[in-house]
């Protein structure tokens, strides 16, 4: 492989520039996301305290390995929702160590609105237990939640994605094998009852933890029964004389030691076996990203110059380097591990498309994974391009990235607009991992190209009607289309509703792919069966 | 008797680590000292503490009498050993440790100095009745050439004070003496600051033979198997083995009890070593000097009689009397044993030192193998001082099987890259004549075309390179799986983590 040649100015003014605005974002999400991981207000902090309860971040950090990473999933999620009600939704997910086993944790926060499910919460609940698993993941569930937050039921209850598909997922993943272990630390009523009831494995903790399918007021009013939490459902009930549960810990540190000590016990995950060789970190700096990164995306940038400060010693195998060349392809090390990589320098033109789809069926073919790095405005249009066949280009790689059997890992570090956020492996696509950069956009369209769009159709309907609008008048009906659309397109409106699963320091992408790479290392890579490819 | 508790060792290198070594065997404590350019030397490692003594010239730092010294009292040691080398034979820095109240593990001072002179140990070897080379002092010319004439040419001019062939010289005929002496003056001055020399018969087949001795203060003494040390290079010893090939059992007994009447004669105690020439056309022996220390080839003799000499000789140093006799030595000797020293030099470049970074380094390994070396991988042969990185003795059943392991041995050290004299000493090992034990001190340079001639494989250099190149890219299966293994996953190396 060959070393990337930079071509980038550190000490230009605009190097400068750049570097201040993107460092500036960075400080901007890492302030926002030290105060979401604060959880509920300082009130409901003091009655945890009082009740000697640990808060769910340091169940984590008591949980997992010591000195060892947690991956945290979506910690923006409800950030700017339900008047900033539910910091991090309610619920903090993510992927740790524990007893040297991959695991996702997901820990209930009680000190907001008592662990109860907003819809945020429910939608983060699910994005856990899928990446579990796509990625073959055991899970282990802190439970402390009051069950659905009442006020909201009809977003949080009936639906297929809603409440009651966490019980399904959870039947399917001990079917799969892995095993489903729940702590139980505070409430767990009505559907909450079922998250420890449908695990492999619980644990309660003694005037501390309750399961029942109805609390005691319920019971009162449906029964006339006048009967404690600890009596109709604690601890001892369910040890000694349900069978709900099958540990019973004197505290939460020693439920959260029972429940290491569970996965020390659990046979060891044998990962896929990818080709790697011995970890170089990159040629360039990793901090230089900050000022590659323009303020205004409309601007291009080489990915190149990305690729090179996030891949092992910048090198970087491009495949077909002059053809399509919108889009950059080829082969680097992340971690010693051998990937592909597809990024976008461009609008997609119809030989761009080929070559993705080439190129995915390359790696799909060699068990090699993919990594996306979008920066992309759209597909080319335009009479030439609609009568070369563009749809069925596009088409071809929608099917390559559809299909293929290899983990993808999306990066969002610029535009992800229209079409190209499908081929670029989009959501919809299921990556195994994707997360955004602070200045990233994603929306169907670009603000101007929207208000442009909607302005034409009311600007042809006033003419019809025999109005002539002047340039104010337009520009008018234009601005709030364009800051409609500004504001719905950043970074935080997308994590905050789980359009990915973070927005991270681009200095930190390495590390998170490295990261995301040998947790989906968990699951075998199949061999692959595309559908039709359009020709 | 007395007890030693902590050793100042004066020395470096391979030594030093090999009298460190004993010394934890016995429970004392291994004070090591160490130059400005040896601070990351190996045999520091060895010590229990270490102090810096000085700058790199040895002058300034392991020839430094009052800063040695300085530094035992300092450390609270009560003797120094000094290895070989250095200060090992220097019969005033032995009385200097001595004054100071430390014990000299060595010969008494007084011995070293009368035996320090070739001339007065000459004397003292005849006044013990042992054969001397038939020669004599250069009082005047017209003496000398009475002298060279009655000897018969070729005659041999050598230094007094010297050893190490400097001031040594082969005269062939009577013309060419008075310049010859003048010459050897000259040299003699220069190397040891004393311009005497001597007239010695020149043999013509000569063999060294020596004899490694102990003698306790009790006069008790035990004399081992000869070690015949003849292949050399300009007059060092590169190759020694024990017992030698040249000398029968009866000759090596006479030798050896002659070895230990000089040493009484001298009032020796401690270790040393009597060098003797073997005249294998006359069958006669000459006694030709003592060396008042343990020698470099040492592990030779410990090797095939299972005894450590430092350790006897701390025994000795302790006032102990020697346990065993002369008898339960003797039944105690197996096998035969060789020793290479391992010379970083360009055997093809007239053993031109080759100084620098080891960036390679292994060595050989197995039953019977022994190397006692002051270098590992990535430490620096230094221009300040002997280029010995190491010593590889052998030793096995008998003499033919040795010289196999040896070869073996050899072929398995691999040091890289500065220059070693290994291929030369692999060529010695494979040559016929030594293979038969037909050799004697003019071997390397009568056998110098065979020996030198590296041109004989240059055949195969291309199929080498066409190997090396094929070898470099493919890795033995287990070694690539082990490989793989070492890969730790970065959910475990990256520590504490939170994005």
């Amino acid at each position: 492989m060959a070393r990337i040649i930079s071509n980038i100015n550190v000490n230009s003014d605009e190097f400068k520039k750049r570097y201040q605005f993107n460092k500036k974002k960075v400080e901007e999400i890492e302030a926002v996301r030290a105060e979401l991981s604060k959880g509920g207000p300082p009130k409901a902090h003091e009655v945890n305290q009082k009740r000697r309860k640990l808060f769910c971040r340091e169940r984590i950090e008591k949980v997992i390995d010591k000195n060892s990473p947690f991956l945290e999933i979506a910690p923006y999620a409800g950030y700017d929702m339900y008047n900033n009600d539910a910091p991090s939704g309610g619920i903090v997910t993510g992927i740790g160590k524990i007893s040297g086993k991959d695991v996702m944790i997901i820990a209930n926060d009680q000190t907001v609105k008592g662990g109860t499910y907003y819809p945020m919460t429910i939608k983060k609940h699910i994005r856990a237990q899928t990446i579990a698993i796509q990625n073959n993941l055991h899970c282990l569930y802190l439970v402390d939640s009051g069950g659905v937050f009442l006020p909201m039921q009809d977003e949080v209850y009936p639906d297929k994605e809603h409440f009651g598909n966490f019980f399904y997922n959870q039947a399917v993943m001990s079917s799969m094998g892995l095993l489903q272990v729940a702590v139980v630390t505070g409430l767990g009523t009505a559907g909450g009852a079922y998250v420890p009831s449908m695990c492999d494995q619980v644990i309660m903790v003694k005037n501390q933890s309750a399961i029942f399918i109805g609390g005691p007021p319920l019971v009162k009013a449906a029964t006339g029964e006048e009967i404690d939490a600890e009596n109709l459902g604690g601890a001892d009930v369910h040890t000694r004389i349900s069978g709900v549960a099958d540990y019973l810990a004197n505290n939460e540190e020693e439920a959260l030691k029972k429940a290491r000590e569970i996965f020390a016990h659990l046979p060891k995950q044998e990962k896929f076996k990818l080709d790697r060789i011995a970890p170089q970190e990159p040629y360039y700096d990793t901090d230089e990203i900050y000022g590659i990164i323009p303020e205004d995306l409309s601007i291009p940038f080489d990915i190149r110059e990305i690729i090179a400060r996030i891949v092992d010693a910048s090198e970087f195998e491009e495949f077909k380097p002059l053809y399509g060349q919108t889009l950059v392809t080829g082969f680097a090390r992340l971690g010693g591990y051998l990937v592909g990589i597809i990024g976008n320098n461009g609008i997609i033109f119809p030989e761009s498309s080929q070559k993705a789809a080439h190129f995915i069926e390359l790696c799909s073919l060699r068990k090699v994974p993919l990594i996306f790095l979008q920066n992309i405005t759209g597909f080319i249009i335009g009479k030439k391009y609609e009568h070369q066949g563009m749809a069925k280009d596009g088409a071809k790689w929608i099917t390559a990235v559809s299909t293929t059997n290899v983990p993808k890992i999306t990066v969002i570090v610029g535009n992800s607009y229209g079409a190209g956020n499908y081929a670029m492996a989009g959501r919809g696509y299921n990556p195994r991992f994707l997360w955004m950069w602070p200045n990233a956009k994603i929306a169907v369209m670009g603000p101007k190209q929207a208000a442009e769009v909607l302005s034409s159709v009311k600007i042809a309907q006033l003419e019809r009607e025999g109005k002539q609008l002047s340039q104010e008048e337009i520009e008018a009906i234009q601005k709030p289309i364009i800051e409609e659309y500004e504001k719905k397109s950043t970074a935080f409106y997308s994590s905050a509703r789980l359009w990915d699963d973070g927005i991270i320091d681009p200095k930190k992408t390495r590390d998170y792919l490295i990261l995301a790479l040998e947790i989906a290392l968990n699951k075998k890579i199949e061999d692959v069966k595309f559908g039709i490819f359009r020709m | 008797m007395r007890k030693i508790k902590k050793v100042l060792v004066a020395n470096r290198g391979e030594i030093a680590i090999r009298i460190m070594k004993t010394l934890k065997l016995l429970g004392i404590g291994a004070v090591g000292v160490y130059s400005e350019a040896d601070k990351l030397s190996k045999h520091i490692s060895y010590a229990d503490e270490a102090y810096h003594i000085g700058e790199p010239e040895a002058l300034k730092s392991y020839l430094n009498m009052e800063r040695i010294i300085d530094v035992a009292k300092k450390a609270n040691c009560d003797a120094i050993h000094p290895g070989y080398g250095f200060l090992a034979e220097n019969h005033i820095f032995a009385k200097m440790v001595e004054d100071n109240g430390l014990i000299w593990v060595g010969p008494p001072h007084d011995c070293m100095r009368n035996l320090g002179d070739k001339i007065n140990s000459r004397i003292i070897a005849q006044k013990a009745n042992i054969p001397t080379t038939p020669g004599g002092t250069i009082e005047d010319l017209d003496k000398a050439h009475e002298l060279a004439d009655k000897l018969g040419y070729p005659i041999l001019i050598k230094a007094s004070a010297g050893g190490g062939g400097k001031g040594m010289r082969i005269v062939h005929d009577s013309k060419d003496l008075e310049e010859s002496i003048k010459i050897a003056r000259k040299e003699a001055q220069a190397a040891f600051s004393d311009p005497t020399v001597y007239i010695e018969k020149y043999i013509e087949d000569a063999h060294h033979i020596e004899i490694q001795f102990l003698l306790d203060k009790f006069g008790n003494g035990l004399y081992f198997p000869e070690r015949e040390c003849s292949v050399q290079r300009r007059y060092q010893k590169i190759i020694e083995e024990s017992p030698s090939p040249t000398i029968d059992r009866h000759t090596a007994q006479e030798i050896g009890q002659a070895a230990i009447l000089i040493a009484k004669t001298a009032g020796y105690y401690s270790a040393g070593t009597v060098e003797f020439i073997y005249d294998k056309k006359e069958k006669k022996y000459y006694f030709l000097e003592v060396n008042a220390r343990i020698q470099v080839e040492h592990p030779v003799t410990e090797e095939i009689s299972g005894v450590d000499l430092v350790a006897l000789q701390i025994d000795i140093a302790e006032e102990k009397p020697l346990e065993i006799s002369q008898n339960e030595l003797n039944l105690r000797i197996n096998g035969h044993a060789i020793e290479s020293r391992i010379y970083a030099e360009d055997p093809d470049n007239n053993f031109m030192p080759s100084i620098g970074k080891i960036e390679h380094y292994r060595e050989p390994t197995g039953n019977g193998i022994r190397v006692d070396s002051g270098f590992f991988k990535g430490s620096e042969v230094l221009i300040h001082y002997d280029p010995l990185i190491a010593k590889l003795i052998v030793k096995a059943p008998n003499r033919t099987m040795a010289i196999r392991k040896m070869y073996a041995a050899l072929s398995d050290y691999h040091i890289a890259p500065v220059k070693t004299i290994i291929p030369l000493l692999k060529n010695i090992f494979q040559h016929e004549k030594f293979v038969n034990g037909d050799y004697n001190t003019r071997f390397i340079e009568t056998y110098a075309a065979d020996l030198f001639n590296t041109k004989k494989d240059s055949k195969y250099v291309s199929e080498a390179i066409v190997m090396f190149n094929y070898l470099k890219h493919k890795k033995h299966q287990a070694e690539v799986d082990e490989y793989s293994q070492s890969l730790q996953p970065y959910w475990d190396t990256i520590g504490y983590w939170r994005g």
